[in-house]
């Protein structure tokens, strides 16, 4: 069973849809043991860096994604469900995230903003996500990210500067763009996040 | 690495039926707004946005049941527009699986209701979308109500600075002028918005041939919305990508193109 981490936050029903499209069961939930105790968890996330954490921390959602990494639990942050790990953001305001990732989450340099469509990503070559749509695009929509390398396996895409765009870092994984709403590129790095449950 | 350029077909919805006006009288049903999005992101499409222009309650509830269906089972982002007054409406819209609201009169009306949805949702959420026709103004550009029939008295540069002050992620910029005549993008428009606002500008209003697609994108533009020309079969998806693309701007890949 794959859990989406409902903490408030966005279109979860086409999220729920896209992972389903995977044969797996997918259940909508802010219930923490639930979430702790699926093979897989996606933390999802629109919306400021602020009012995110603040909705992930009333789930005890910070506690659960460590617990997870203790456990060596596959965990999948997407857009500010990603932003969220790293250490800090400062999208209106200083303010501190989970803390996996040591990075700051910051403002693109780019001439418009937000950073909204299809871009290409420089696919790390050791990564698992990728594999097999390495050349395809993604969907973005953020004005912020984390503009320096984190875990194992980062890659990066460019919108006036590079940034991280994906990071594969053992039980933990987190990209920028929405997979599911990434067409058939995205359903398919769905499949390949799922294949490492 | 290079963005892409959206091409965004745009679904007119009542009572839960596509329907396209000629400057929005003579409706002409086009069929099943679910079936057609499905289509539409087979074919390429990068976004897909419905304007409800349904007149009664019940045709929203119907716009809602639309919406649901659609992000079941199409993975692309999806903006709904028409009738949305309120950051209720906007969490109706969200929940029910729209990616993107775009607001248009209610924010003419009560121009806080841009920063309302912003604080709560995010600006990325947000389009204000903006009916403008050339008139007396200080910029040469005004912006309508009504369909285009009504001046709103506000000049349209000044409304998309302040739109923009307020918090919305993205504009679209809908030519009242062109709009149905397939004569082209209002070329003069796109550069005069654009040499003001630095969010991302969706072209909309008079696509016709293919040169207009590469013009509006020349002109400024980020994203290009069409609606007659994709519904009656004028162009696919696919056609005005390679023109795009010929024209040295990146697209995604249509693997169905």
């Amino acid at each position: 069973m794959i859990a989406i981490l409902d903490y408030g936050s966005g279109n979860l029903r086409s999220a729920q849809r896209a992972f389903e499209t995977s044969g797996r069961e997918v259940l909508i939930t802010s219930d923490f043991d639930a979430a702790l105790n699926a093979e897989g968890l996606v933390v999802p996330g629109v919306g400021a860096f602020a009012a995110c954490m603040n909705g992930l921390i009333a789930v005890r959602g910070d506690k659960l994604v460590r617990e997870r990494i203790a456990l060596k639990r596959p965990t999948l942050g997407i857009c500010v469900g990603m932003q969220i790990l790293f250490a800090q953001g400062i999208e209106r305001g200083n303010h501190k995230g989970v803390g996996i990732w040591e990075n700051t989450v910051e403002k693109l340099d780019a001439p418009i903003l937000p950073h909204m469509g299809w871009n290409t990503v420089t696919a790390n070559p050791s990564s698992l996500l990728f594999s097999g749509v390495e050349n395809e695009s993604f969907y973005f929509v953020h004005s912020y990210a984390v503009k320096k390398s984190a875990g194992e396996c980062a890659t990066f895409s460019h919108h006036g500067e590079d940034f991280l765009a994906a990071v594969e870092d053992g039980a933990i994984s987190a990209t920028q763009f929405h997979p599911e709403k990434s067409g058939d590129a995205g359903l398919q790095l769905i499949k390949n996040w799922i294949s490492t449950l | 690495m290079t963005l892409s350029v959206r091409i965004i077909p745009c679904l007119d919805v009542a009572d839960g039926r596509v329907v396209k006006g000629v400057n929005f009288t003579n409706l002409v049903d086009a069929g099943d707004p679910v079936e057609m999005a499905a289509l539409y992101g087979r074919e390429g499409a990068d976004e897909l946005t419905f304007l409800d222009i349904s007149a009664s309650v019940a045709g929203r509830e119907t716009t809602l049941d639309v919406v649901r269906r659609t992000a079941e089972q199409v993975f692309i982002p999806l903006t709904v527009g028409g009738g949305i007054r309120t950051v209720e409406d906007v969490d109706r819209l969200l929940r029910a699986g729209a990616d993107k609201v775009s607001i248009n009169t209610a924010a003419i009306a009560r121009p806080e209701l841009i920063a309302e949805i912003a604080d709560r949702f995010g600006s990325q959420v947000l389009v204000i979308s903006i009916d403008a026709r050339r008139a007396r103004t200080e910029s040469g550009f005004e912006v309508t109500t009504h369909g285009g029939r009504e001046s709103a008295g506000l000049d349209a540069l000044a409304w998309v600075e302040k739109a923009c002050e307020l918090g919305v992620g993205e504009i679209l910029l809908n030519s009242m002028d062109a709009d149905g005549t397939r004569a082209g993008y209002d070329i003069g428009m796109i550069t005069a918005v654009r040499a003001v606002s630095k969010v991302p500008l969706i072209a909309s209003g008079g696509a016709g041939a293919l040169e207009d697609f590469s013009a509006a994108l020349d002109a400024g533009a980020d994203a290009l919305l069409a609606a007659s020309v994709f519904h009656f079969g004028v162009h696919r998806i696919g056609d005005v990508k390679k023109h795009l693309s010929k024209n040295n701007y990146s697209v995604r890949n249509a693997h169905t193109a």
